[in-house]
């Protein structure tokens, strides 16, 4: 009896969870809708640049921002989380490991706003020192960096502890060093944990809002370096959303569609990825 | 054993829910509908709330849409009272027209830049980027770094208009969203040149942020200077009704503008009117 209701209960949970889901995507396609009938969709590529109230939609240079910050966030933090990770487990003196762990808890604890804040008060006037004007994509990439990296450590932690002991065990009764372990055994048989964190972390990275506003410029170009500043997909949502009518309020839902599809393409990717993994 | 319990519980739940959804739902007695500008909705819909809690059974709904959405639905009647953030025209007579604050755009730059005022066609000039370094305006020999509002926000319409410059004509090195953004960008760089409501400026340069308020064509930009209508870069925020207002609408109007929304005015950096 109590199994039936637990069932029902779960059931019920799921089928709300989805339900919201394909809700959020149905009233961004019915708030989008009457722009897009409007506006062809190649003008959201083709059109001179990004002012809305002067009727030019182009919507790729926030798509390169947003893909260029976020990359640029992952190749730093990837390498930087699993070398966390593996310290924590491997290297690390017990208590170090416990405090290292620790802080890297708080860390993935700090809101974004407060990234943002620091980055703006602190970054940006090192960097703006550095080569002008400060507010940059190389900003966003740090900012982002420290917002993932504990995303990735945590996961490949808990991945790299869920390998069963035999493993390590029978590594070292082979007679391999600490890295021969590590790098023979240890890492492939966590490699779908990290993969999964790594795909999350990449999910934060490029929704991300409040911070990357507050520190990467916004201004709506392709970046040639990386002082220039840029502008990604939802901190476009937030800055101009609070104000924006009509046809401006449409192209504003196609800019969460297209940060939505690329979502989603993402995880299609890790479900391909790790479908591989197992075949 | 225990279940039957438990679905009494969630049972318990779902009807809770249900009726927490039904609440809402009950028709107030009185209503008011305001449509219009999208930089008085924000302000007006703190009036509105402070209404209803002072007015039982009274429901105010605060729409935007635009100075001139406010305009057509106030003439056809269908709402109660219009917001337009700008001086009334001339052929605009019709409607009754009261000004509940003012708003004022002021440029700002870091404290430590040496430059005190500018005129009207320097600004333009490092606006459209044919100015890029701060010793043409009599400054140090340093990169100008632009920064410019997001599109759609009253302040940046306010700066185009006056200005009489399209926002494609910008070369902005920054952009930001609110007030707050903007003073922290300009406190953050000594070479930064912005624009934001005077009054959000004021309060910040008082907890000593480090940027300041320079005079435009010579007009010193303060709060005292927008309430005096010196200040160029500046317009009134009214609200507006088709006829002599009646009723509750006449209540909401002179509430409106009463001493008792001050704090709500100032908390958005407006400047109110009435000096008493």
């Amino acid at each position: 009896m109590t199994d039936r209701l637990l069932r029902w209960v779960l059931r019920i949970g799921a089928i709300t969870s989805a339900l919201i889901m394909l809700l959020i995507l149905f009233f961004l396609l019915l708030e989008s809708w009457p722009a897009l009938q409007q506006i062809t969709l190649t003008r959201f590529f083709t059109d001179p640049s990004w002012h809305p109230l002067e009727a030019a939609y182009n919507l790729l240079p926030m798509l390169s921002g947003t893909l260029y910050a976020s990359i640029g966030a992952l190749l730093l933090a990837i390498p930087l989380g699993i070398a966390s990770a593996l310290f924590i487990v491997y290297y690390a003196p017990p208590h170090l490991a416990l405090l290292y762990q620790r802080l890297i808890e708080l860390l993935a604890g700090i809101p974004s706003v407060v990234f943002g804040f620091w980055g703006l008060i602190t970054l940006v006037p090192l960097i703006n020192q550095l080569h002008p004007p400060g507010a940059s994509l190389l900003a966003g990439i740090l900012i982002l960096t420290l917002m993932i990296l504990p995303t990735i450590t945590l996961t490949a932690h808990a991945a790299l502890l869920a390998v069963p002991d035999e493993f390590q065990r029978g590594a070292v009764a082979l007679g391999l060093s600490r890295w021969g372990v590590i790098r023979g055994v240890m890492l492939p048989a966590a490699r779908t944990g990290i993969v999964a964190g790594i795909i999350l972390a990449a999910g934060r990275a490029i929704g991300e809002t409040m911070a990357v506003l507050m520190v990467t410029g916004n201004v709506v170009q392709h970046a040639t370096s990386l002082y220039d500043p840029i502008r990604t997909l939802a901190a476009n949502i937030a800055l101009e959303m609070a104000y924006a009518m009509g046809d401006h309020r449409g192209v504003l839902f196609v800019s969460g569609l297209l940060l939505m599809l690329l979502v989603m393409l993402l995880s299609g990717m890790a479900a391909t990825l790790s479908n591989k993994h197992h075949a | 054993m225990f279940s039957s319990k438990r679905s009494a519980f969630w049972i318990a739940i779902l009807v809770l829910i249900g009726f927490a959804c039904l609440v809402p739902g009950v028709a107030a007695a009185q209503k008011l509908v305001l449509t219009g500008s999208s930089t008085i909705a924000p302000l007006v819909g703190e009036f509105a709330r402070r209404f209803e809690s002072l007015n039982q059974g009274v429901r105010v709904d605060v729409q935007t849409g635009g100075s001139s959405r406010g305009m057509n639905d106030t003439r056809n009647k269908i709402a109660n009272i219009g917001m337009v953030s700008r001086a009334m025209k001339a052929n605009e007579s019709d409607l009754h027209a009261f000004t509940i604050a003012l708003d004022g755009v002021g440029i700002i730059l870091h404290i430590n830049n040496p430059v005190t005022s500018l005129s009207k066609q320097q600004v333009i000039d490092i606006y459209s980027g044919k100015i890029t370094n701060w010793q043409a305006v009599g400054g140090k020999n340093a990169r100008i770094t632009v920064v410019n509002k997001a599109e759609g926000r009253s302040t940046l319409e306010l700066f185009l208009a006056y200005f009489g410059m399209k926002n494609s004509a910008i070369k902005p090195h920054i952009i930001i969203g609110d007030n707050q953004q903007g003073i922290k960008t300009i406190a953050g760089n000594v070479n930064a040149i912005g624009y934001v409501s005077i009054g959000a400026a004021e309060h910040a340069a008082g907890y000593r942020v480090p940027i300041k308020l320079i005079a435009l064509d010579g007009h010193e930009a303060s709060v005292a200077n927008v309430r005096n209508g010196s200040f160029p870069l500046s317009r009134p925020l009214n609200l507006i009704t088709a006829s002599i207002p009646q009723g509750l609408t006449k209540d909401f109007i002179t509430f409106s503008r009463s001493q008792q929304v001050h704090d709500l005015i100032e908390a958005q950096y407006f400047v109110p009117v009435s000096d008493d």
